[in-house]
């Protein structure tokens, strides 16, 4: 059964790291502006057609 | 007679902005501009290689406003820039505009591209939402100032103000919260999974195991006691401290009891706790903490002057221009205001004319001509060439700024008012602490460790979270209902706020009447098109408020050359157009008799018009009230008493009492102050009041009344501070959304109820002493999701049977 202990230990420490992952994305802005980023996405692509026509896609 | 706009055949569009070109002349390799402004943006987008700009959306630029070099002088200042930037190293400068005219995705585009316009931007990131540009370049390279004039030639002029420098920090809170609920999701979900074995398999034999689960559970609860709850427990004990027992008291007991009970139970070994339950709690009251918190990031609902203001202006001092800040301003300067720009304090005007647009004052967007000598208010805008001032007060006791100085601005709470779970969880608490004494005292023969046990379950079981949660719920998705309706609400307590009201006052210029749009109408014989031409022609030439809004009237015709033009202050124009001689103004110049102003039906503009001194009749220039104005007022006078209040003369008082009945109460004549002490008036009569107005002047009013709404054409431009935004199109809603808003009170009430039923049940266990940890576990997030649930599902629904 202490086979459960280590796995616990294991199931928290993924757990935890999943928490530090969100308080980072919260810190770093990523909830901040839930929109720009949405509109930005799609510019990247006519960027790159109209900067280098003879690119290859 | 009416002349319709229609009858042009092919108008041409500017291929920048997407406006009428006046005529073709403008052109640029095949394209079509209406200025050369737009043209000269078009040019330095080409230069950049910007012109992926065009293709994203169709004509999306804005016409720039006029360009002075000397606009942004004030961005040397060392004293601005620190003010201004968010943060400055050896190499790099960064900061955030506020910049309005962003609309569209090309923007974003743009203005994220600003990197190849200028090397020396290294990035600019926009937020849309709140229309901020973020700009870090470098400070060797490119100055503050030149920054500014380079996003406001390419059209985004950024909108500096006092009020943008002092408060920017606001939020920050958001982000707490967020991690407030991550770290609570975190604990409820393991404790959660850590808690099954004890309920799944009771009768598990071995012990250790047991006692690991629980011990890690306290260890995961403990961010969740001392982090997360901390702003209940902090909010109940402030409420103690000013003898209000407000509903975050009986919560924290709650959530106190329900810890402390736990970790004794885990470290005595006597069971296994509640700290699921515990953790599952706080995760439901900060979600819907996060669910009550929406905000409208682009719409600010807490403006005073400062925002209106510009951070600098040009003072002439020994025949040098230079450029002052605002609050170093002192009486007898001689300032000089350009096209567009804000008179920042009570002044004289010194130039012989000067078009004055006092929409920032009254919320009515009409020029006014103020001749030399004349005092001008601060706030008005002014508009046509640069005119000379000089200033009288100084800005922070001027005329409409004085206004502020006013005690209901610097309070910062929400007044006396107690929101319905407030005053309720004031009896709950009593009803609750005397049920459990009762309790304590009945089983106090059966042992003291009993009795406890009872006293803290009924504690437990009785802590309102489904009654915390139902208010923000229901009030929070009202808010998004009325926010997809064009009506914006500060927060959940205004709208509570709003149901309780009984009386409503209207500010008349700009709220009731339609700013901006006049009622034209030509008394007379019909205009034919020949005549129609010469009028056009005649106004073309002069810049008389009353001459341009004819002018627009006017359909579109060909321009013919004006012999002989002269322009008469105070009397109106004249001149010969291909050898008929027009003649437009006051009765007296046109007719030669004198005003009777018995004639006109009332006050409102007349404009005389002759073709060869015979009169061919006037023009009758009206406010236009609101569209369906007369439904909203007849609906809401069968509920609510009303008053008017206006800053004009009395000559609309007919129609006033016309449109409101004789049972209103409309006052003319009315100060800034005047109409806050109305409000204060009222309110001293225990009436609950509704305000709505639209400008400067009305900004004390709407703080004093319990409920202020601005009333606005452009969600975004200039609102004074107020609870509610209120889009024009939607003004004839008006009385929905005050019904919807009460009726959603009855919807609170009826989530108590539910939630008073799951505490009832919880008391049964808890009063005999049997309110095991998987009865509290189902019970609360039952209780809980019920109450989420019932808030949400008949907002929804109300909102589609009143059709808002």
């Amino acid at each position: 059964m202490s086979v459960i202990v280590i796995l616990i230990f294991f199931s928290l420490i993924v757990a935890i790291g999943f928490l530090i992952a969100f308080l980072w994305a919260v810190k770093s802005g990523q909830f901040k502006d839930v929109y720009t980023p949405s509109v930005r996405v799609l510019f990247d692509d006519q960027n790159k057609i109209i900067d280098d026509p003879e690119s290859k896609h | 007679m009416t002349f319709s706009q229609n009858n042009i055949l092919e108008k041409a569009f500017c291929f920048h902005c997407g406006d009428d070109c006046p005529d073709n002349s403008i052109t640029l390799e095949e394209k079509i501009f209406c200025c050369t402004g737009c043209k000269t943006v078009y040019e330095i987008l080409e230069a950049g290689k910007l012109c992926n700009y065009y293709s994203i959306n169709d004509s999306p630029g804005i016409s720039p406003t006029d360009i002075r070099l000397n606009k942004f002088e004030y961005l040397d200042e060392e004293e601005v820039i620190s003010s201004l930037i968010d943060f400055k190293d050896d190499e790099i400068i960064s900061v955030t505009f506020y910049i309005p005219q962003m609309h569209c995705s090309s923007c974003i585009w743009l203005l994220e591209n600003l990197y190849k316009l200028n090397n020396a931007i290294s990035i600019s990131t926009v937020d849309f939402l709140k229309k901020e540009l973020n700009i870090r370049f470098f400070h060797k390279q490119i100055s503050l100032k030149e920054v500014a004039s380079l996003i406001t030639s390419i059209g985004y002029e950024p909108l500096i103000t006092l009020q943008h420098t002092e408060i920017q920090k606001d939020r920050i809170s958001n982000k707490k919260l967020y991690y407030k609920i991550g770290v609570a999701a975190f604990a409820f979900g393991n404790i959660m999974l850590l808690s099954f074995p004890e309920y799944l398999a009771s009768g598990l034999k071995e012990e250790y195991y047991i006692h690991l689960f629980t011990y890690v559970s306290l260890f995961l609860s403990l961010p969740v006691f001392f982090y997360c709850a901390s702003d209940y427990m902090i909010s109940a004990w402030n409420g103690l401290k000013n003898k209000v027992i407000n509903i975050d008291f009986p919560l924290s007991i709650g959530i106190i009891v329900l810890f402390t009970r736990s970790a004794g139970e885990i470290l005595l070994h006597t069971g296994p706790g509640y700290l699921d339950s515990f953790s599952g709690l706080l995760f439901f009251l900060l979600l819907g903490k996060l669910f009550q918190s929406k905000t409208y990031d682009s719409l600010n609902f807490d403006r005073n002057y400062k925002s209106y203001f510009p951070l600098s202006v040009t003072v002439k001092k020994n025949q040098q221009e230079i450029n002052t800040s605002i609050s170093n301003l002192e009486i007898g300067d001689r300032i000089i205001i350009r096209n567009n720009e804000i008179i920042p304090a009570d002044s004289i005007l010194f130039t012989p004319i000067a078009n004055i647009d006092n929409s920032f004052i009254t919320g009515e967007s009409n020029l006014i001509e103020r001749n030399a000598g004349d005092l001008v208010y601060a706030g008005a805008k002014l508009s046509g060439s640069a005119a000379e001032f000089e200033v009288i007060k100084k800005t922070s006791q001027s005329y409409l700024t004085n206004l502020w100085n006013n005690d209901i601005f610097n309070k910062k709470t929400d007044r006396n008012f107690t929101t319905f779970s407030n005053a309720i969880s004031k009896y709950f608490t009593f009803v609750i602490l005397i049920i459990g004494t009762l309790l304590f005292l009945y089983w106090l023969p059966y042992g003291f460790g009993k009795s406890l046990n009872v006293l803290t379950s009924v504690l437990i079981v009785a802590c309102p979270c489904a009654l915390a949660m139902s208010t923000p719920f229901t009030l929070g998705n009202t808010l998004r209902i009325f926010g997809r309706r064009q009506f914006y609400v500060k927060n959940s307590q205004s709208v509570e706020r709003l149901a309780g009201i009984n009386h409503i006052v209207f500010d008349k210029t700009g709220t009731i009447t339609q700013s901006g749009d006049s009622e034209i109408s030509f008394n007379g014989d019909e205009l034919n098109e020949e005549q129609s031409s010469l009028v056009k022609s005649l106004t073309s030439n002069s810049s008389h408020p009353l001459s341009r809004r004819i002018y627009s009237f006017l359909p579109a015709a060909d321009m013919s050359y004006v012999k002989d033009y002269k322009e008469i202050a105070n009397a109106g124009l004249e001149g010969i157009i291909t050898e008929i001689e027009v003649k437009l103004g006051s009765r007296e110049f046109v007719t030669g008799i004198k005003n009777d102003f018995g004639s006109a039906p009332d006050l409102s503009s007349i404009v005389y018009l002759s073709f060869d001194n015979k009169t061919a009749g006037y023009f009758q220039i009206q406010n236009r009230y609101r569209k369906g104005l007369s439904e909203v007022i007849n609906k809401l006078n069968k509920k609510f008493s009303i008053s008017v209040l206006t800053g004009d003369n009395e000559s609309e008082k007919e129609k006033l009492f016309q449109l409101f009945g004789t049972k209103s109460e409309i006052l003319f004549h009315q100060s800034p102050e005047a109409k806050l002490e109305y409000i204060q008036h009222l309110q001293s009569r225990g009436k609950k009041v509704l305000m709505l107005g639209d400008g400067l002047n009305d900004a004390g009013a709407l703080a004093q009344a319990d409920v202020g709404i601005s009333v606005t054409d452009n969600v975004g431009s200039f609102s004074p501070s107020s609870d509610a935004i209120l889009e024009a199109t939607s003004f004839s809603s008006l009385h929905n959304f005050i019904g919807f808003a009460a009726a959603t009170k009855k919807l609170v009430y009826i989530s108590f109820g539910i939630s008073f039923i799951y505490n009832i049940i919880g008391l049964c266990f808890a009063a005999r002493g049997i309110l095991s940890p998987i009865i509290a576990a189902v019970l609360m997030p039952i209780s809980s999701v019920s109450v989420v649930v019932f808030a949400t599902l008949s907002t929804n629904l109300l909102a589609r049977t009143r059709r808002i």
